[in-house]
């Protein structure tokens, strides 16, 4: 049993299928999904928009339930969302009212706030609060409010407060979506450093292919109507990335390989084709304005 | 105009400039001329005996009016119990809308319950209330503040609920997956979420139970600011009636003028760059 408990996956997702019912007829947003991620494992989720990796995401946080199917953590059911497994959003979730600290330990205000933490659990959270202040680079800025901080700043915040309470799981949406494209190498390599240092199990959502390659151990390729899964592909770099390993041949090969993928997956063969598309639609819109 | 010359330091920026920024000065400057401006207008088609005092008193008739009013007629009083009428009715909307736009805004099914009911009933004019509300609770001090109850309650109810309806999902999801209860997620999050947008809501709906005032005061009243203006119109005091609307309106601006500083002190962190 323990053995057993030990080897088994972190999350698990067993047939999965999700029916968004708010047309009459029901948009299937996942169907047939099969997953396991192991304990301490780095996956990204890609593809097309619409193949429903954002809700697979919130089905395991809890925040979506799953039309049929299951989805196990740690062998058990999820019934709900729970702080076993945090989640980072792309924006607006810190509480703009609170400063940057307050925003961090927010989840043992929670705790405090039933009287579930001892004085002694207080110190230990805020020693931890303090070091994550300081793997994420935010020491300089605990007094201040999260409007007075930039967007990269906001989600190393974020990040941050999510990891208080040691959760085994951490769900991330597109976190770095919104950030330029400098701030987003340096979120990467920060992501990367918190996930060697908190021994997590994190899956990761993206529409970034490069990202996707550049974090994940396994790159799960998602396809649209209905959303599935489509391909599973093991990334084939050390465990210690390195921004240089970008221009890589086999991580070239693979984001080529990948980005092939979801063109067919999402209808268009190659980019020409869409094009041709767009072209035709054009010139007979202009052949209207003539005639 | 484009101006591409790199030799010459930065210009400032030009004051039309869309959603543009001006300095301090500038904008009291602006204020003071926007409320000065009109002043000269009046005071001179007055002085220029275009228009018959009983049409237009000028500032200085209105002026005198006020004095003799404040002098000879209570004008403090009437200003108090105006006061007194207003901001209880508007003190007692609030008491109710926000607990109540709180619960709309958060649990859709009381929203179902009391949202489309809400919109049915603001719409009715709180005017034809009167008959009804003299029946009711008769020509009591409870009266006028039930008509201007009536006018700004529903308002109220259904701009705080939206104001909770604009706590972005994110936030709300952030503390479910923190391991909030219900009741945490409206305590420590929905309601510091919306409380500046509820303040904001609180300062607009006090300039509508403003508004309601002197229809409040048709009501067998025989005190405060409307009851004054309505009687000035029974004389034909048309400097009295002027005053009673400034004064008013001074009111007005006064009240708002502490709701932003109110809103600055309350909520510091919206007004750091």
């Amino acid at each position: 049993m323990a053995l057993s408990a030990v080897r088994a996956p972190k999350i698990q997702l067993r047939q999965v299928r999700k029916v968004f019912d708010a047309h009459e007829q029901g948009m299937v947003a996942l169907q047939n999904v099969d997953l396991d991620v192991s304990a301490n494992e780095f996956v990204t989720l890609v593809g097309a928009s619409g193949c429903g990796k954002s809700t697979l995401l919130r089905i395991i946080g809890g925040l979506e339930y799953a039309t049929r199917g299951d989805v196990l953590i740690d062998g058990h059911g999820v019934l709900g969302p729970g702080s076993d497994r945090a989640m980072v959003f792309q924006h607006y979730s810190l509480y703009p009212w609170l400063r940057v600290m307050e925003n961090i330990k927010f989840s043992r205000r929670l705790q405090a706030n039933r009287g579930e933490l001892t004085s002694s659990e207080v110190e230990a959270a805020s020693g931890r609060a303090d070091a994550l202040l300081n793997v994420m680079g935010l020491s300089n800025a605990a007094d201040k409010y999260p409007n007075q901080l930039s967007g990269g700043m906001q989600q190393r915040v974020a990040i941050a407060r999510a990891l208080l309470p040691r959760p085994q799981v951490l769900l991330m949406d597109e976190p770095f979506g919104a950030l330029d494209a400098q701030t987003r190498e340096v979120m990467h390599d920060l992501i990367l450093h918190v996930f060697k240092l908190e021994r997590a199990t994190i899956v990761f959502v993206t529409h970034d292919v490069e990202e996707a390659i550049y974090l994940g151990q396994r790159v799960v390729l998602m396809a649209p109507r209905p959303g599935r899964i489509d391909t599973i592909y093991r990334v084939p770099l050390p465990a210690q990335r390195h921004q240089d390993m970008k221009h890589a041949p086999e991580f070239l090969a693979l984001k080529r390989e990948i980005l092939q993928r979801i063109r067919e997956t999402s209808g268009m063969k190659t980019d020409l084709e869409l094009l041709e598309k767009l072209s035709h639609s054009v010139s007979i819109s202009s052949l209207r304005t003539q005639g | 105009m484009h101006n591409f010359s790199f030799s010459r330091p930065a210009r400032r920026p030009a004051w039309f400039a869309v959603r543009g920024q001006i300095g301090r000065r500038e904008y009291w400057m602006l204020a003071l001329v926007g409320l000065v401006v009109p002043l000269l207008l009046w005071w001179s088609l007055s002085a220029s005996g275009l228009v018959t005092k009983v049409f237009m008193p000028g500032p200085a008739d209105v002026w005198n009016r006020a004095v003799l009013w404040f002098r000879e007629d209570d004008l403090l009083g009437d200003i108090g119990i105006s006061v007194y009428r207003v901001v209880a009715a508007w003190g007692l909307s609030a008491l109710i809308a926000i607990p109540l736009g709180l619960a709309i805004g958060t649990y859709r099914p009381v929203q179902a319950l009391l949202e489309p009911l809400t919109d049915f009933i603001r719409y009715m004019p709180a005017v034809a209330f009167i008959p009804l509300v003299m029946l009711w609770i008769g020509i009591t001090e409870g009266s006028k503040i039930a008509i201007i109850w009536i006018g700004t309650f529903f308002q109220m109810v259904l701009m705080v609920a939206e104001d909770v309806r604009r706590v972005p999902m994110a936030q709300i999801e952030t503390a479910q997956t923190m391991g909030a209860r219900r009741s945490e997620i409206v305590s420590l999050v929905l309601l510091p979420a919306a409380k500046p947008a509820i303040l904001d809501t609180l300062r607009v709906t006090m300039g509508w139970a403003w508004t309601y005032l002197v229809v409040a005061e048709l009501v067998a009243a025989n005190s405060g600011l409307g009851y004054a203006i309505l009687r000035a119109q029974r004389f034909l005091q048309t400097d009295k009636i002027f005053a009673g609307i400034i004064i008013i309106g001074l009111i007005g601006l006064l009240l708002d003028q502490l709701f932003r500083a109110l809103h600055r002190k309350a909520f510091p962190w919206l007004y750091l760059r």
